[in-house]
């Protein structure tokens, strides 16, 4: 997961960065004895592969309607009962797991990546770049995460790419902020006086030299988010800003579907909650492992 | 302090005026064509210029943005498309209902949180700390309707014991709302629980790990006291902070919560006025919501001064 950097650094720097190298399959180790950790990677593993073979492992065609069995209860024919519109619903929460996992990983991977470059600028360079961005940092944290998705997604209206690029925008300051704090942790540190008395360059500095260093931090902050985004476009989904029907995903059919929750067709709307919370739940077990791990 | 509380006021204002720029260009520029939006595909090209000279749309974009911010500082936060009349008095009318049910959300779920943070740190590694931790995360980050949904289909159809709505009906009794905004006020209280049962925990175990912790157990006073007089006032503090910030957590999540409950709070403002492309309207709520976070974080970090001895007299920073 983490690479171990390159072989037979001089010994000189082996005394400072050895440490949190060393650590690193002892790191792996310790994770994979973690049944909250084992939980957690199980249920995601889960929906990544409904997310890729849903299509083949799915009992029915999701988008196909049965139009004489609407609203049908759970039977041995169709596990999770029936929708509305006489569609299958366990094979549209099977195959709904793919465009949600799609769009929150590229999202979050976004993120992460314009983040750390924003957030090594900030804590490295200073000066100006740290205080403008940080003043947009604060006025984008003003806003809830989801307030601010809508507001743009509703603006550009709701497609895939639009959802990845809003979402990966949004977590772009509050990733930078992370990263700031741990790159000023590290800049106090002697490797870095010595990289720049070796006349190192600032990008070389950044990137080569605090970056490897950062990484457990990046590596937590980044399955966070991924609980974040999951949260976000889902929640946009269900506010019919998101993935748009008759795609199969849980939000938007918790959406089209709640409605008739009062006449008792509870499985409609519970199986793909039901999906959400699992898969959010996944999320958290497999990060707050994580964390721990790198904090012991 | 007075220097501090300025420059404090100064940024906020900073802020502010970013924020403005951020939702003017979300609501104003990134739309292109408000007329076509509101008119859709099939209206002719010379309706839609009209609508949008009548809605000035069509004037250049710095003239727009001025025209906007003067009327925000007179006081007017511009006229909907949808309702063709002020918007102030929407989100004003919208901004008592949230915060009806704001203010309940907050009442239950801060001290649940702080129990909840204390009693984790000081079984830190046990299990009931796991157990609070993991659980409260999750249910940070399962989605409001997620949990509203299970909510309604239990307490609502199932067994009846609380209406689906959250609006009382005009003219009901205080403690009639209350019982109406039950149901809705729960996903809330579970999502702020994880941030808040966090925040505390962090800073009990902080302070517990403290030099004066250790002092004031090796003088000989026992674990309850050293916790409650010397731990928990230090470890509350930052605790404080956390609560303001989750106020824009918390109006994130009414979007959700009021438009699943059916209540006229400014999320479901904002939602209405989204799916009918009202962009005055949604931006004004976008910004109320903005301004009403900026005052509580202020009002947090003047609460923060104040009960801190060290900034109330050292350097401001």
């Amino acid at each position: 997961m983490i690479s171990s950097g390159p072989a037979g650094p001089p010994l000189a720097a082996v005394a400072v960065v050895h440490v949190p190298r060393r650590a690193q399959p002892t790191a792996w180790r310790l994770l994979l004895r973690k049944p909250t950790f084992i939980a957690g990677a199980v249920i995601l593993l889960f929906w990544v592969a409904c997310a890729l073979f849903g299509t083949v492992i799915a009992p029915h065609n999701p988008y196909v309607q049965q139009l004489l069995a609407t609203n049908a209860a759970p039977s041995s024919m169709h596990w999770f009962g029936t929708d509305g519109l006489g569609r299958d619903v366990l094979s549209r929460v099977i195959v709904g797991a793919r465009d949600i996992l799609f769009i929150t990983l590229l999202a979050t991977l976004l993120g992460t990546m314009l983040g750390t470059a924003l957030g090594l600028a900030m804590g490295y360079l200073g000066g100006a770049i740290d205080i403008v961005v940080g003043r947009v940092v604060e006025a984008v944290l003003a806003l809830p995460v989801v307030i601010v998705a809508f507001l743009f997604v509703v603006a550009l209206g709701p497609s895939t790419p639009t959802l990845i690029v809003v979402i990966g925008f949004v977590f772009t300051p509050l990733i930078a902020r992370t990263v700031r704090s741990a790159v000023l942790v590290e800049s106090q540190l002697d490797y870095l006086s010595s990289a720049r008395l070796l006349g190192e360059k600032a990008p070389h500095i950044m990137f080569v030299e605090i970056l490897p260093n950062v990484v457990p931090a990046i590596l937590v902050e980044f399955t966070v988010r991924l609980g974040y985004a999951i949260f976000a476009v889902a929640t946009l989904s269900f506010l019919g800003f998101g993935v748009q029907p008759p795609t199969p995903d849980w939000g938007s059919d918790i959406a089209a579907n709640y409605g008739v929750l009062p006449a008792g067709y509870w499985w409609e709307t519970l199986f793909p909650a039901l999906a959400i919370a699992s898969l959010v739940i996944g999320v958290n077990l497999v990060t707050d492992s994580i964390e721990q791990v790198l904090a012991s | 302090m007075t220097t501090y509380l300025l420059r404090r006021l100064g940024l906020a204002v900073i802020t502010l005026w970013l924020l403005s720029v951020i939702v003017f260009f979300a609501g104003q520029v990134l739309p292109g064509d408000p007329g076509r939006a509101i008119l859709g595909q099939l209206a002719s090209p010379s309706s839609v210029r009209v609508l949008d000279h009548q809605l000035g749309v069509d004037r250049p974009l710095l003239t727009q943005y001025v025209s906007w911010i003067g009327g925000l500082l007179h006081g007017s936060l511009g006229t909907s498309y949808t309702f063709r009349t002020a918007v102030g008095p929407f989100i004003l009318a919208a901004l008592v209902n949230s915060a009806k049910l704001g203010a309940l959300a907050f009442i239950i779920v801060v001290p649940l949180g702080i129990i909840g943070g204390v009693f984790a740190a000081l079984k830190v590694g046990q299990v009931p700390d796991r157990v609070i931790s993991v659980t409260g995360l999750s249910f940070a980050t399962v989605p409001e309707f997620v949990s509203g949904i299970v909510l309604i289909v239990i307490f609502g159809v199932e067994l009846k014991w609380f209406p689906v709505s959250a609006s009382a009906g005009p003219g009901a009794s205080p403690l009639e709302q209350l019982y109406h905004l039950i149901l809705p006020v729960i996903p809330l209280v579970l999502v702020l629980f994880g941030y808040i049962a966090r925040m505390a925990r962090a800073g009990t175990i902080e302070s517990l790990e403290s030099d004066y912790a250790r002092t004031a157990t090796l003088k000989g006073l026992k674990r309850s006291v050293v916790i409650r007089r010397h731990v928990l006032r230090n470890s509350l503090l930052p605790t404080i902070t956390v609560i303001a910030t989750q106020t824009g957590y918390l109006i994130g999540g009414l979007v959700v919560v009021e438009t699943l409950f059916n209540y006229q709070g400014i999320g479901k403002l904002i939602f209405t006025a989204a799916q009918n492309k009202d962009f005055p309207m949604l931006e004004a709520g976008v910004l109320t919501i903005g301004v009403v976070y900026m005052v509580a974080t202020l009002i947090a970090d003047v609460l923060y001064t104040l009960l801190n001895p060290r900034l109330r007299l050292g350097s401001a920073e």
